[in-house]
């Protein structure tokens, strides 16, 4: 069964073929009777969302609507939402209504869309197979037994088996880019500071970046069209302008430099995913692109600098979560150092204490210059490699992951080879670059993510490089069978 | 580096966390091993090396100081654990 993409769903929305209530109750019927054997949702959304679409319908008959004016969309349950529960995906925030919107979702509402609901993570988007998430892990639409990958594994499933035609979702070390390949979906991670963190929980501050996921590059493109832009709330955000990134998608790729990092070609690299990406490389030459090898000499660094950064960042970011005025409370506290910690241990899975603990060892006095201060150096080598990469190449294409889906449990006990999962991605967030992954094929019928990373605000080079490569390919058009 | 189970108990208390016996040794554990994983760092020469907090190279950006949020605390406290007249309440700290 091939589904229709946003852009379609929007051009019947536009034809009044369809109204927004008809599409949204399409979704929501599909949510109810598929999303058992998934668990890609934490909160339906149903009355809010028909609501939204009867809205968006009145819009439509007033000749009011926008391109994505009545389009469903799935929130991860990481973005702020009025009036609807946040979670994280932790007891923590098991009972947190927010009192108001993350700015991604204002935006997303301004421009019309219906939000069906809030999807499935990992513990505070700490993980890589949506296993640590209070809720229960969600299943790979591919093959139940399978992860989907994270930390936005409840997106990537819900886009994959068609319960919502896209999602949001966010990357910290591959978290967008990791489930996208494990669910053969495309996912887009912006340059840091292209789409405001206001009112997105956050994890590392430093490293974490809300981006789309879709079918299709060009509804990334439109998605992000909605996402991107500066804001006043988040000091980080940037004020470069935005362009239409639907109007390059069709540019020519004759010319184009691809670089392929040797380094993400070596052993562990799984042999049928190496000749995925092969066949992939053909492809883009037949499309113009012309190939060179680079290296980017400190990758290797990346996972152990990552895992300083971002467990010191996560363990003053959750310091927060005190049980004094919003989230989890313990019962009956002795005192105050029994409310804090009481809150702290039954409210946190055992891997956000895991990075929390790690990350107050590499802060604490006598260690951050070993540990904090050398990690950030090493972002610095490591920045310099993409730096000089992008003299010589437009974009890198690698494998998104080492492997492809892996059984549910299989990593859970070894935490380090569970961070090696995002072997590929994490470099990308150290040095803040854009960076993508769209499906490929297929490896034991399980889907094969490619990674393409752009240099500094080149979403539309990204965007358009994927589009050309969908349309010569079909692999974006495939659902798992059941759904 | 290896961690013991007293290092492990003061990180604990520093972040305000309790740890069972058994958590303890897991912790312990696992938390050693990644810190040897992350001394492959110690490996890399970064001597001339800036850190970098922020991948993009950009100031931080100033507004004029003027209110611009409205008071909200009946919504804020609305979801809150234990508020009583518009305070938060906690276990009480100072002896009376």
């Amino acid at each position: 069964m091939i589904y229709k993409t946003i852009a379609q769903l929007s051009a019947d929305l536009h034809a009044k073929k369809i109204s927004s209530v008809e599409l949204t109750q399409f979704f929501i019927d599909r949510i109810k009777r598929l999303d058992g054997s998934l668990n890609s949702f934490i909160t339906l959304s149903e009355e809010q969302a028909l609501t939204a679409a009867k809205q968006a319908d009145e819009h439509f008959a007033k000749n009011k609507a926008g391109v994505l004016t009545g389009i469903p969309i799935a929130q991860k349950d990481i973005f702020c939402t009025h009036g609807v529960k946040t979670s994280c995906g932790s007891k923590m925030l098991d009972n947190f209504i927010s009192p108001y919107d993350a700015t991604v979702v204002t935006r997303f509402k301004e421009a019309g869309t219906v939000m069906l609901g809030k999807t499935n993570m990992d513990e505070f988007a700490m993980g890589s197979s949506n296993e640590t998430s209070y809720y229960g892990p969600v299943k790979n639409p591919w093959d139940l037994e399978r992860v989907p990958g994270g930390s936005s594994g409840g997106s990537a499933a819900a886009v994959a088996a068609y319960l919502a035609p896209g999602a949001t979702a966010t990357d910290t070390g591959g978290s967008i880019r990791q489930p996208a390949g494990l669910c053969g979906i495309s996912g887009l991670k912006p340059t840091y500071g292209r789409v405001s963190r206001y009112g997105m929980v956050a994890f590392a501050s430093s490293l974490d970046q809300g981006g789309p996921m879709a079918r299709t590059a060009e509804d990334l493109a439109l998605m992000l069209n909605v996402m991107a832009g500066v804001d006043i709330k988040d000091s980080t955000s940037i004020d470069t302008p935005v362009p239409d990134y639907t109007a390059t998608l069709n540019d020519s790729l004759q010319g184009l430099k691809i670089g392929l990092p040797k380094e993400f070609f070596n052993e562990g690299l799984d042999k049928d995913i190496a000749q995925i990406i092969q066949t992939a490389i053909k492809e883009y030459e037949k499309l113009g692109a012309t190939i060179h090898e680079i290296s980017l000499p400190n990758s290797a660094l990346s996972i152990p600098a990552y895992y300083v950064i971002a467990p010191a960042e996560c363990s003053s970011n959750l310091a927060r979560f005190d049980g004094v005025r919003y989230g989890y409370r313990c019962a009956d506290p002795k005192d105050l150092e029994d409310l804090y910690k009481r809150s702290r241990s039954e409210g946190f899975g055992s891997e956000v204490k895991r990075r929390i603990m790690i990350g107050t060892y590499a802060l604490s006095a006598g260690y951050y210059d070993a540990y904090y201060l050398k990690a950030q150096k090493i972002r610095g080598l490591i920045r310099q490699d993409f730096i000089d990469a992008f003299k010589k190449v437009d974009l890198i294409l690698s494998p998104t992951s080492p492997t492809t889906a892996f059984k549910l449990g299989e990593k859970t006990s070894d935490p380090i080879s569970m961070y090696l999962s995002d072997m590929y991605t994490i470099a990308v967030n150290l040095a803040g670059l854009p960076g993508m992954s769209i499906p490929a094929g297929y490896a034991n019928k399980l889907p094969v993510g490619l990674q393409l990373v752009g240099n500094l605000f080149e979403e539309a080079k990204l965007l358009n490089a994927a589009h050309r490569y969908q349309q010569v390919t079909d692999w974006h058009t495939h659902t798992p069978e059941g759904f | 580096m290896s961690l013991t189970t007293t290092d492990v108990k003061k990180i604990a208390h520093l972040a305000r966390l309790n740890l069972s016996e058994t958590d303890l040794t897991t912790y312990t554990e696992q938390l050693s091993t990644i810190l040897e994983f992350v001394e492959q760092m110690s490996g890399a020469n970064t001597d001339h090396i800036e850190p970098i907090a922020h991948a993009v190279d950009v100031s931080q950006p100033l507004r004029p100081d003027v209110v611009t949020e409205i008071n909200e605390r009946d919504a804020f406290q609305a979801i809150a654990p234990q508020v009583e007249a518009g305070l938060y309440l906690v276990p009480q700290v100072i002896e009376g």
